[in-house]
């Protein structure tokens, strides 16, 4: 078991949750950075140095040629300082390792674009599924009610029912490449969370309990080890009950339910599973 | 010869923005379409090989799962029309600048891409298309939607004429480089009437008076001597005098806030006012902070960029608002996305810089349904919300800082020029290396540093063309886009050099650019000299004036000492942002401008910021009369409650506040939309801005401008007023607000084309003696503010002018979130009460107007009684007392109790016999009086008591209580039953008119 468990959480070029990330991590129980990516192009800092990598929301490069498009093309091909390997390359190690990512929002379009997620057997360079535009066309900030899988291997969702989150995106339909692959994700539990109708539970088509027309009400999906999770959901967003919708009127736990993912990823990382 | 990649959906993939634009065809244009799908297009003004060029478009240009791409070859298919819609030269084209970094990073040598959008329509009959769709609806679908003429090109071609395999040509909008960089001299010994030419073909909104002095100044024996010492002569160069047209323009120097004002009240009195600005802004804030003695919070107000105030004691918190109002009503979006991205630099160049926290917008336009002919140049008011929505939600959004407040207000007069008030709020630490961070220090030797964006021809003339009103000859350059995301590098780098203490002072670039942002901190040190040819430009073949007053955005001017300059630099280029010394400051006592070893410009310090004589304007006031209006008591009060909740004024804006991230930072704790179904309206904003403490902040505002009919005193006391009790509302306390002015108003000088400015003055005199009262009664200083003056319409014959607009944003600090109250219903079986007294103060109310009416009966102000109330009110919320508080505003106590009801997914029962008023005699004036200091509170049935102690001597009654059923049930008067209406259907009236 690590003496320390250190969490990373990647920021600059667009990047804009950092703060709140990096307060959850906190909470959970991190040594938590926030590390601008110009100190990794640097070579100053290494993802190999973390157990837990945080990609936040935000709008890498403004989103300007899809979601997390720049982004990523950044991570495949931008040189790291004073060596020959590209960040891509940090990233293959971190995961060969089976240490933990989190992309939330802006952070999970960049692993579904760079083909971590779902990386289906192993192939994290390769995208077979996406995150495009919300069937409504536009932008929006509600909160949605979220049904996890509780047969999935994702982490960070272990032993989790509900959860009540804010989204905040103009690009969350998830879209797979087709419907084998479809069928795959679900038979292997790797949806673990889907946008769901409040009072009945069930994964809903229904906009706006399916705020953006995802592809079976897709909200996040994990790869086969569980130990790389996204969602366009923001549980950073959700650390305390006041930053709940309805705090003044219901009655609510004084921790705010997004915290559980964070606290899962710390009790795997102190149990020394890898 | 540039090459074009195409990337469009895959057949079956959902083109949503396609359906969008198909649906604004429809709805807004009424031309059938069947279709339209989108193409991007990045047009490579770099020789790339045939492979490279595939890489890029199957890298980072496309999405391998639901796109497609072609690379010099049409990708449309079968369709009727096609648009293209790219930039005209020299406009910033942000997703080209992406493109091109992201495909330098794959061929590892720069690369230039112009990007622009097809539209590819598809007629509903696609048997004689001609006559469904005809090239005239193409080109009203290109001009009145998807193009601005200004700064957008447009190809349109016809289906049957497309050939796919040659595809289109590529255009690329290459500012033709061909000027050399020169300095034209100008002779100001000159008649009159040439000088007054010379000011209006340069856009330079100087008077006669004022270009009279710059002739005078250059014929001082010593100027002369100064100026042949640096290779100047007696004429006055293109740099100097477009410099100081910027520097001494209404936008920079507020020449009508600081005129010398002879005022007659209407009843006899004249008095002379010297200073608006000082005589009830800056005294009103001295006198409270000197009532404040030792326990004033105010760290610095009206001399930095923002007003800062303290915290606690580690940290302080800044906040501005500004206006965009001109640059919108020329490009919606690109206006309104530079009104937020700029004002987000006021606070992070205010004291060292803090970091952005929130922002809060107010929009003021025409009605969105609009339906008579529009006077030329006017973009249709729909057009306008949507493009400044649009550009706040971009600048915002992608700023990563939550948009936690705002407002819509509509009214026809704002047809001419709408208004957008942005506002964000910072925080910084109160000290950064044991230095405080609220004041600014440039001493002589430290380097002039210009960082972020690069310059251009965009947003020249800026400040000078918003201190005019829009007219035939308004320039194109003066507007501009702003990109978020070269911002947020900026400041994200220097957030890290601020608490490394690599700079000394830092300011922004915006109105006037250089010329003002190094002309005013030069002040600090008594001069500089900078040369104009280390600037970084966007495009060669800018002359030395226009990089010296280029208004191109993202750029921060910073004074960073010699030492401290090569960590620095070192720093910006590994974080990726452009940095470069440009000069020094001195103190000289000369603002001294080269362009390379020639000097363009050489003004003394004092003159430049001096020269300027006091204006002098005469303002006359005589109240206007309206006529009562004589309608019966409607029989239906209930449909009248509805058609109210239906107003624009009062109706959800829920549509918009959804596009808007608010909860960014995660501190969110009232949100703009609460309630049980997450919808109802906050009347103000808490956040937390230290997410390991509860210590609060709250932001809110108010704005009346209706009231300007009947008097502008009321208009401003009442906007103020507002500001203050909704921020009371959800619990801050009175006595830590802090207060923003921002005036909008028609211009106030009497001319030939504008015979009643004297009584637009008097309307500004009377809003700055309200200001004044109100302020000083309610303990609440203002810290910062700013106007803008001309706010007119004119070509030809048609003047439209804008009803005098205040808008006033408060600023306050709640110990405990926790103790934070919201709007809505919250149990059944709760009591109701009505705080504050009605009275028959109807005069421009939304009442009245639904009747066609203006009246003269304007709420008033009653300051003394609304204070005790508000302290009582907050002691109550403290000790947790109130379940629900919603303010009584447009529309009055009808309103806001049927917010308060649907809100709650709950019923209310009131009985109007027992609200507490005064002079009222009908129903209908007692539901919609829009009297000032009012509040719907729901109470818990065990907290009855200790609320009514909290409350005693104050006008506080309960009238009824909280129901389950979704019902609201009012009582009349004469104890009849006059309103019984189901809240599902008050509720549905409400989130319709803006549910676009």
């Amino acid at each position: 078991m690590p003496e320390r468990i250190k969490a990373i959480v990647i920021t600059g070029n667009g990047t804009n949750c950092e703060m709140e990330m990096a307060h959850a991590c906190r909470l959970a129980g991190f040594d938590a950075q926030i590390v601008h990516i110009s100190e990794l192009l640097a070579g100053e800092k290494r993802l190999d140095d973390y157990h837990f990598l945080n990609l936040p929301g935000g709008f890498l490069d403004g989103d300007d040629l899809g979601s997390a498009k720049a982004g990523a093309n950044r991570i495949l091909h931008a040189p790291v300082a004073g060596s020959s390997e590209k960040l891509f390359a940090q990233f293959s190690r971190f995961i060969a390792a089976g240490k933990l990512i989190l992309g939330v929002c802006n952070g999970f379009q960049l692993l579904v674009k760079l083909g971590m997620l779902p990386g289906l057997d192993g192939r994290i360079d390769r995208q077979t599924a996406t995150l495009t535009f919300n069937d409504s066309g536009r932008f929006e900030d509600r909160w949605v009610h979220l049904r996890v899988d509780p047969a999935s291997p994702c982490v960070f969702t272990n032993g989790l029912k509900r959860l009540p989150l804010p989204v905040r995106h103009g690009e969350g339909k998830f879209v797979p490449a087709d419907e084998e692959l479809l069928a795959r994700l679900h038979r292997e539990h790797l949806i673990c969370l889907q946008y769901s109708d409040e009072q009945t539970g069930r994964a809903t088509p229904e906009y706006p309990a399916n705020p953006n027309g995802s592809v079976d009400a897709v909200a996040g999906i994990c790869n086969q080890t569980g130990r790389i999770f996204g969602l366009m959901p923001h549980p950073e967003a959700y650390l305390h009950r006041t930053n709940h919708p309805r705090w003044t009127r219901e009655e609510l736990p004084e921790e705010g339910a997004g915290l559980a993912l964070f606290r899962n990823a710390a009790d795997f990382i102190r149990s020394g599973a890898f | 010869m540039a090459n074009r990649i195409e990337i469009g959906f895959r057949e079956g993939i959902r083109d949503a923005l396609g359906e969008k634009i198909k649906k604004r065809i429809v709805e807004h244009l009424r031309i059938q379409v069947d279709s339209v799908k989108t193409v991007e297009v990045y047009t490579i003004d770099t020789p790339l090989t045939r492979e490279e060029l595939e890489q890029a478009a199957r890298g980072p240009l496309s999405d391998p799962v639901i796109q497609t791409f072609s690379v010099d070859r049409g990708l449309a298919r079968g369709f009727d029309w096609l648009v293209e819609v790219g930039f005209r030269p020299g406009v910033t084209d942000n997703v080209g600048k992406t493109a091109g970094e992201a495909i330098g990073l794959l061929v590892g040598k720069p690369v230039k891409v112009f990007t622009s959008r097809q539209y590819v329509i598809g007629a509903v009959d696609r048997g004689c298309p001609r006559d469904v769709l005809t090239r005239a609806d193409a080109e009203r679908i290109a001009s009145e939607l998807l193009a601005n003429d200004l700064i957008e090109r447009c190809e349109i071609v016809e289906g049957a004429a497309w050939d796919a395999a040659r595809g289109m040509n590529p255009t690329v909008p290459r500012v033709a480089g061909e000027n050399r960089p020169h300095t034209e001299m100008i002779d100001l010994d000159r008649p009159d009437e040439e000088l007054v030419r010379i000011s209006n073909e340069r856009v330079l909104a100087l008077t006669l008076e004022e270009m009279r002095i710059l002739r005078d100044y250059l014929k001082d024996p010593a100027v002369l001597a100064r100026r042949r010492e640096v290779g100047l002569d007696a004429r006055m160069t293109d740099a100097e005098l477009e410099c100081l047209a910027q520097t001494w323009s209404e936008h920079c120097k507020h020449k009508i806030f600081n005129a010398r004002i002879a005022y007659d009240d209407g009843a006899g009195g004249v008095a002379e006012i010297d200073s608006l600005f000082s005589t009830y802004i800056k005294r009103s804030t001295r006198e409270i902070r000197e009532r404040m003695g030792e326990n004033d919070w105010c760290l610095s107000v009206f001399s930095d960029n923002a007003g800062i105030i303290r915290f606690d004691a580690d940290w302080n918190l800044v906040f501005k608002v500004e206006t965009h109002n001109s640059p919108s009503a020329l490009d919606p979006y690109g206006g309104a996305l530079t009104g937020i991205v700029g004002v987000n630099r006021d606070p992070f160049g205010c004291g060292k810089g803090a970091k952005l926290i929130f922002n809060t917008d107010v929009f003021c336009f025409a009605p969105p349904d609009y339906d008579k002919p529009l006077p030329p140049r006017v973009l249709h008011p729909r057009r306008i919300y949507e493009g400044v929505r649009e550009g706040v939600e971009h600048g915002g959004n992608k700023s990563g800082i939550p948009t936690v407040n705002g407002c819509l207000v509509f009214d026809e007069r704002y047809l001419g020029k709408p208004l957008v008030y942005c506002g964000t709020g910072g925080i910084m630490p109160a000290r950064i290396n044991g230095e405080p961070t609220h004041t600014k220090e440039i001493l002589p030797g430290d380097l002039v540093v210009m960082t972020g964006g690069r310059i251009g021809k965009d947003g020249i003339h800026g400040a000078t063309f918003s201190s005019e009103e829009l007219h035939e000859g308004s320039p194109v350059t003066a507007v501009q886009i702003g990109d978020p995301i070269t911002q947020k590098k900026m400041t994200d780098f220097l957030l890290v050099a601020r608490d490394r203490g690599l700079y000394r002072a830092i300011t922004d670039n915006g109105a006037g650019g250089l010329s003002s942002s190094v002309g005013e901190t030069a002040q600090l040190s008594g001069g500089c000299e900078i040369d104009l040819a280390e600037a970084p430009l966007k495009y060669p073949g800018l002359d030395p004036w226009e990089i010296l007053i280029s208004e191109s955005q993202e750029r921060m001017t910073l004074a960073v000492a010699p030492e401290r300059s090569e960590e620095f630099l070192r720093l910006a280029k590994k974080m990726d942002c452009e940095a470069t010394v440009l000069g020094r400051y001195t103190d000289s006592g000369w603002f001294h401008i080269r362009y390379g070893r020639q000097t363009v410009a050489c003004v003394e310090m004092s003159f430049l910021h001096g020269g300027l004589p006091q204006m002098r304007l005469n303002a006359a006031w005589s109240a206007p009369r309206h006529q009562e209006p004589v309608f019966a008591e409607p029989a239906d009060l209930g449909a009248a409650l509805k058609a109210m909740l239906g107003r624009l004024n009062i109706c959800s804006k829920e549509s918009v506040v959804r596009q808007y991230d608010h909860e960014v930072q995660g501190g969110s704790v009232v949100k703009p939309l609460t309630g049980a179904a997450n919808d109802g309206p906050s009347d103000a904003a808490v956040i937390r801005p230290l997410l390991d403490s509860f210590a609060g902040i709250v932001i809110a505002s108010g704005i009346c401008p209706r009231y300007s009919d009947i008097d502008a005193y009321h208009m401003a006391a009442c906007a103020i007023d507002e500001a203050i009790r909704n921020a009371i509302a959800v619990g801050a306390p009175l006595h830590r607000l802090a207060g923003l002015d921002n005036f909008c108003w028609c211009d106030p000088i009497r001319s030939e084309k504008n015979p009643d400015g004297d009584y637009k003055l008097a309307q500004l005199v009377r809003a700055n003696q309200a200001l004044y009262d109100v302020t000083t009664a309610y303990g609440v200083p203002c810290i910062s503010g700013k106007d803008s003056m001309k706010n007119d319409y004119q070509i030809g014959a048609v003047r439209i002018s804008i009803p005098p607009t205040l808008l006033y944003s408060t600023l306050g600090k709640m110990e405990d979130v926790r103790r934070a109250v919201t709007m809505d219903a919250k149990r059944p079986g709760d009591l109701l009460y009505v705080l504050g007294k009605t009275y028959r103060e109807l005069g421009a109310s939304e009442w009245y107007a639904l009747n066609g009416a203006v009246g003269n009966s304007v709420p008033r102000v009653r300051p003394a009684a609304a204070r005790a109330l508000y302290e009582a009110l907050h002691r109550a919320m403290a000790a947790g007392l109130v379940a629900s508080c919603h303010d009584c505003s447009d529309g009055g106590l009808g309103v806001a109790l049927a917010e308060t009801a649907f809100a709650g997914g709950l019923g209310l029962e009131a009985d109007l016999r027992q609200v507490p008023a005064e002079g009222i005699g009908r129903n209908d004036e007692l539901l919609f009086a829009e009297s000032q200091s009012r509040f719907v509170v729901t109470v818990r049935p065990d907290n009855r008591e200790a609320f009514a102690a909290a409350l005693a001597g104050c006008d506080c009654a309960p009238v009824g209580r909280v129901i389950a059923a979704g019902v609201l049930r009012i009582d009349g008067l004469g104890g009849e039953r006059i309103v019984e209406a189901d809240c599902a259907a008050l509720k549905a009236a409400w989130l319709k008119p803006l549910a676009f």
